[in-house]
């Protein structure tokens, strides 16, 4: 029971790669790319987990509590920002895609010509 | 290569990704049984060190600080990306605008009321989550984006921005570009001051007061408004900059 | 591991199974943004409220935003293309 978040990171993982090699719209593949990059939060956050700790702030709680480690939470932090703006670097690269090409289709892509 | 060769390949490929992925997986701690001492030591010195209560802020932009700065300007270089990539050769093919006439984005009043009635509470939200972000969960990243939905909002009631003298697109540009040279400027600060880049200069103050942490508040300003700037942005090259558009049309 | 987080890695899990499998992509914004709600739930099981409310406004406002604007542009330059045909 104990192997659950490290199996449904596995899953993520791999269910957004199936979806990124199947498909056949480049938007419908980069929401893909960001399941897969959910698959890493996941495993981050399950790294640091301690059983019957509480969150690492100390507004309201004495200083001697055991926290969850703050270090995967930094990480994870920034990395879901910074990765929904590659996300959105990648959307721009669709629509450019699609006025060059005129489809946006992964298969037929590079394959018309002006 | 065919679709069914493809998938075919995939299919095996799969199989030993998660075959190396469950074998790999099984080898790590068993889930919340972390022994990092890393992350333990941080927890016990962040309060006495830095009198800040909230651990993660602290370690983001004080244990961390570095990472951090690098992380703002992956977000400040992919904004600049889709700048570059939305604006060359725009509007050549594209449904003209009528001159002088612009088209209403919200044709339903209940949607106009409520994100008017959302707009205002959203940004105060959102300056709060940036103000304390050293004491409360929140901080930089999660308050910009807070004040992005604020003006996002008010384009979806169908109003947009009027401005004095620059337009307001600009002023997102230079809202984002001044939160990334803010941080880089107050971690110079840091070097001049107090010897080390990013090092803190500023009094620490007492433990629980919005202006503690020495100079986690003021990064996390710093943050908050390169963030808001940078997806606003994105989202006005997205929207063919109609949410940024000067005062005086219907 | 309590009953709750095991509840909330089987609704990822599901809702990341949904995600990928909706093949249009207007419909796989909005899945995507319930899939952003369950990972921020996930999160805040997880002890880690800053992350879950990084990924409250992130992925199920503005990554879902950013998707439907860019179709939206999309669909508009084929318009003008059909149009002009």
């Amino acid at each position: 029971m104990s192997f659950l978040p490290y199996a449904v990171a596995a899953w993520l993982l791999l269910v957004g790669l199936y979806g990124v090699v199947t498909s056949r719209h480049l938007v419908h593949l980069i929401v893909c790319v960001t399941v897969v990059q959910a698959s890493t939060y996941v495993l981050l956050l399950a790294i640091g987990y301690r059983s019957g700790a509480a969150a690492p702030i100390f507004a309201d709680i004495p200083r001697s509590t055991p926290v969850v480690d703050p270090i995967v939470a930094t990480m994870t932090l920034t990395d879901v920002v910074v990765e929904a703006t590659v996300a959105a670097l990648l959307l721009a690269l669709a629509v450019q895609a699609h006025r060059r090409f005129g489809t946006l289709d992964p298969d037929e892509l590079g394959a018309m010509r002006g | 290569m065919s679709r069914r060769t493809r998938g075919i390949v995939f299919g095996a490929g799969a199989l030993g990704l998660a075959a190396l992925l469950l074998w790999g997986f099984g080898g790590l701690p068993s889930f919340g049984d972390f022994q990092g001492r890393y992350g333990e030591l941080l927890a016990k010195s962040a309060v006495p060190e830095r009198h800040a209560t909230e651990t993660v802020a602290v370690t983001t932009f004080d244990y961390r600080g570095f990472d951090t700065l690098g992380e703002e300007f992956i977000l400040f270089a992919a904004a600049v990306g889709v700048l570059v990539l939305l604006r060359i050769q725009r509007g050549a093919d594209e449904i003209p605008a009528e001159a002088g006439k612009r088209r209403p984005t919200a044709h339903s009043p209940a949607l106009r009321s409520v994100a008017i009635a959302f707009a205002g509470p959203a940004l105060v939200l959102g300056l709060y989550v940036v103000a304390h972000g050293h004491l409360t969960p929140g901080g930089g990243f999660q308050g910009g984006v807070i004040l992005m939905t604020a003006f996002l909002l008010v384009y979806l009631a169908g109003a947009h921005l009027r401005e004095g003298g620059i337009r307001p697109i600009v002023a997102m540009e230079v809202a984002e570009a001044t939160g990334a040279a803010g941080f880089t400027l107050i971690g110079v600060g840091g070097m001049l001051l107090a010897g080390a880049f990013l090092e803190n200069f500023i009094g620490l103050g007492t433990v629980g007061s919005l202006l503690s942490g020495g100079d986690i508040p003021l990064l996390n300003v710093t943050v908050g408004v390169e963030v808001m700037g940078a997806l606003l942005v994105v989202l006005g090259e997205l929207l063919d900059q109609r949410m940024l558009t000067r005062g005086g049309d219907s | 591991m309590t009953a709750v987080q095991a509840v909330a890695l089987v609704v990822v899990a599901f809702l990341g199974t949904v995600v990928t499998l909706a093949r249009d992509p207007a419909r796989q914004a909005l899945c995507s943004s319930v899939f952003g709600m369950s990972l921020a739930i996930l999160f805040f099981v997880f002890q880690a409220p800053d992350v879950a409310l990084s990924q409250i406004v992130v992925g199920a406002v503005a990554l879902p935003a950013m998707i439907l604007l860019a179709l939206s542009r999309i669909s508009r330059r084929e318009e003008a293309r059909k149009r002009g045909r």
